[in-house]
């Protein structure tokens, strides 16, 4: 069986079609979060929309939505909470992370264990996702995608320095708070990709990959969505064939993507110190 | 569009007096004005209170007692439109090393927030002609921590000129660039002073800087000092024995404050 043929799936149409839209949001986000030294927001975030789920389980609610109200509520209640009393960033990463946990589990020991709806979340279910998933998924990520497009140099100034985008007249609070919504909704979007526990993956590697680039903020934007998309389209094909979990393939396909680009770096940077050595050659001459 | 008059001086101070948590007076009755053209030094030793000040003036701090006044308006009252005219430059711009915008890009931060609506061609002309003036042309593509200390500075610089303010805030610019790019930094604030008609203030803790550059000083340690032509501050040789004094003062209290909250961290050795 070829590569073209696995097309003709329909399973496989959605699963491309949803795996490269979520990759494009999670790593334009995810340039954000790194950059901020913010990376782990991305799993905390996946597990308050864990306990989000398990809300939507345990009352018999649609549990994406559940998800989508419970993560989006947390992260713009602990913006407020770090803004007013100056908890450290990495510090709000674990009251979330550890919150939404707690929150899952209390509900999935009342409803008598884990079904198998969980399991998927947890773990990513791409190959199972229906037409009307796919189709909410690429309303949702264009409209995250634009919304980014139109903000990204205000963003990219508050990231780079708060204080001094502020004085230049840009609302730095307002445009901190659509960002959180933004990150919260594309992560709750995502997981039905990569699941709960590798969420965080396909938001940091592609831009820890792209930085290595050194090129500006456009173009390592750019790069990292190309090796997000890269990594989950090989990542589902390697699953299909290898018969491995998709979400597991794909995450690491980014893994070695990262690898080989500093692996290739520092071949590139062990043959300059030849180049260097050209004047400390030329000096001997002249001796 | 605010309807700012030329005639209005660029900063017009009036008993300003701020308190770090509402018990630490930092500025205590501080009154000045700025002309249009003016460059005018900030000196005073560390501590003295020359960033509260610049943080009263662009209305980073709001919890001052008296008025603030930037070309005839009230800062807190018309705060984007005026600093839509105002560059800054902070004391220590906190940027993350491996932040991977290239020059370009940063220095057209400074044209968001003040510009409500610019093309893009007017955008790549305006940046073009910042990286002239503080000459980094050919450093367009570079990221910035390519770049050393001075050349940073300058970047930042452009940043705060690129959309034509008419007053330009520097904190403490000299500090950590070294003597050869501190000769090139004189000349390019006296360029942006002269040629380009921006007012300007830089604050120093160094009177050799705002020696070189300034035509008006104002000196503080809390209270102002003096506040005039800078000739008259660096003609006469009381005032510059009662600013190291003062300096020396600070230094002291500092000292003395210092040595205290160690003795009580430790006891006996
Ligand atoms: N955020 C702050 N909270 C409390 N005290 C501060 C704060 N910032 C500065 N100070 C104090 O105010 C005084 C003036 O500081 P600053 O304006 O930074 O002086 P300068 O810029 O002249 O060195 C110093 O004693 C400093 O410790
Ligand atoms: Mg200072």
């Amino acid at each position: 069986m070829t590569i073209l043929e696995i097309l003709e799936f329909g399973f496989m149409q959605r699963a491309l079609i949803s795996g490269i839209a979520v990759a494009a949001i999670c790593s334009a986000i995810g340039l954000f979060l790194v950059l901020r030294k913010h990376s782990l927001f991305g799993d905390a975030m996946s597990h308050v929309a864990f306990g989000g789920l398990s809300i939507g389980l345990f009352l018999n609610l649609y549990p994406i939505w559940t998800a989508y109200a419970f993560t989006i509520i947390a992260a713009l209640g602990i913006t407020k909470m770090t803004d007013s009393i100056k908890i450290p960033p990495d510090s709000s990463v674990a009251i979330l992370l550890s919150s939404g946990l707690a929150v899952g589990i209390v509900l999935i020991s009342l409803s008598g264990g884990f079904s198998l709806d969980l399991f998927s979340f947890l773990f990513g279910s791409i190959l199972l996702i229906s037409t009307q998933d796919t189709i909410t998924i690429v309303f949702l990520s264009i409209a995250i995608l634009a919304i980014i497009a139109i903000m990204y140099r205000r963003l990219m100034y508050i990231t780079f320095d708060e204080k001094q985008a502020s004085v230049s007249g840009i609302n730095v609070k307002l445009a901190n708070y659509i960002f959180i919504v933004l990150a919260a909704i594309t992560v709750v979007t995502s997981i039905r990709l990569v699941g709960v526990l590798l969420i965080s993956a396909l938001i940091v590697l592609p831009n820890i990959t792209a930085i290595l680039f050194g090129r500006g903020f456009k173009k390592t934007a750019i790069i990292s969505i190309g090796i997000a998309i890269a990594s989950v389209v090989s990542g589902i094909v390697i699953s299909y064939f290898a018969n491995i979990a998709p979400a597991g393939a794909i995450v690491l396909t980014g893994v070695a993507i990262f690898l080989c680009t500093i692996v290739t770096r520092n071949i590139r940077k062990s043959i300059r110190p030849i180049k260097i050595t050209e004047p400390y050659l030329h000096n001997r001459s002249q001796e | 569009m605010l309807n700012i008059t030329s005639a209005s001086p660029i900063v017009e101070i009036d008993h300003l007096s701020y308190w770090y948590d509402s018990s630490f007076l930092t500025l205590d009755n501080i009154s000045f004005r700025m002309e249009q053209g003016d460059l005018l030094g900030i000196i005073g030793p560390n501590g003295a209170g020359k960033t509260t000040l610049f943080s009263c003036i662009l209305g980073i701090l709001t919890d001052y007692r008296g008025t603030v006044k930037l070309f005839g308006k009230e800062i807190l009252k018309n705060r984007k439109a005026l600093l839509s005219e105002v560059g800054y430059v902070p004391q220590h711009a906190s940027i993350e090393q491996s932040f991977p915008a290239n020059i370009e890009e940063i220095i057209s931060f400074g044209l968001l927030g003040s510009i409500e609506k610019y093309s893009r061609s007017y955008a790549k002309d305006q940046v073009l002609k910042a990286m002239q003036i503080v000459g980094l042309t050919d450093k367009k593509n570079k990221r910035f921590n390519e770049l050393s200390g001075g050349q940073q500075q300058r970047v930042l610089i452009a940043k705060a000129m690129v959309h034509n303010p008419r007053l330009l805030i520097l904190d403490e610019p000299t500090s950590g660039i070294d003597q050869e790019t501190q000769d090139r930094f004189y000349e390019l604030i006296r360029k942006l002073n002269a040629e380009e008609k921006i007012s300007i203030i830089l604050s120093s803790h160094d009177l050799d800087a705002v020696s070189k550059l300034a035509n008006k000083v104002a000196c503080i340690n809390r209270k102002m000092h003096f506040h005039g032509d800078a000739k008259d501050f660096f003609g006469d040789e009381n005032m510059l024995k009662t600013y190291y004094e003062s300096a020396m003062q600070t230094h002291l209290r500092l000292h003395q404050f210092n040595t205290k909250s160690n003795s009580q961290q430790l006891p006996s050795t």
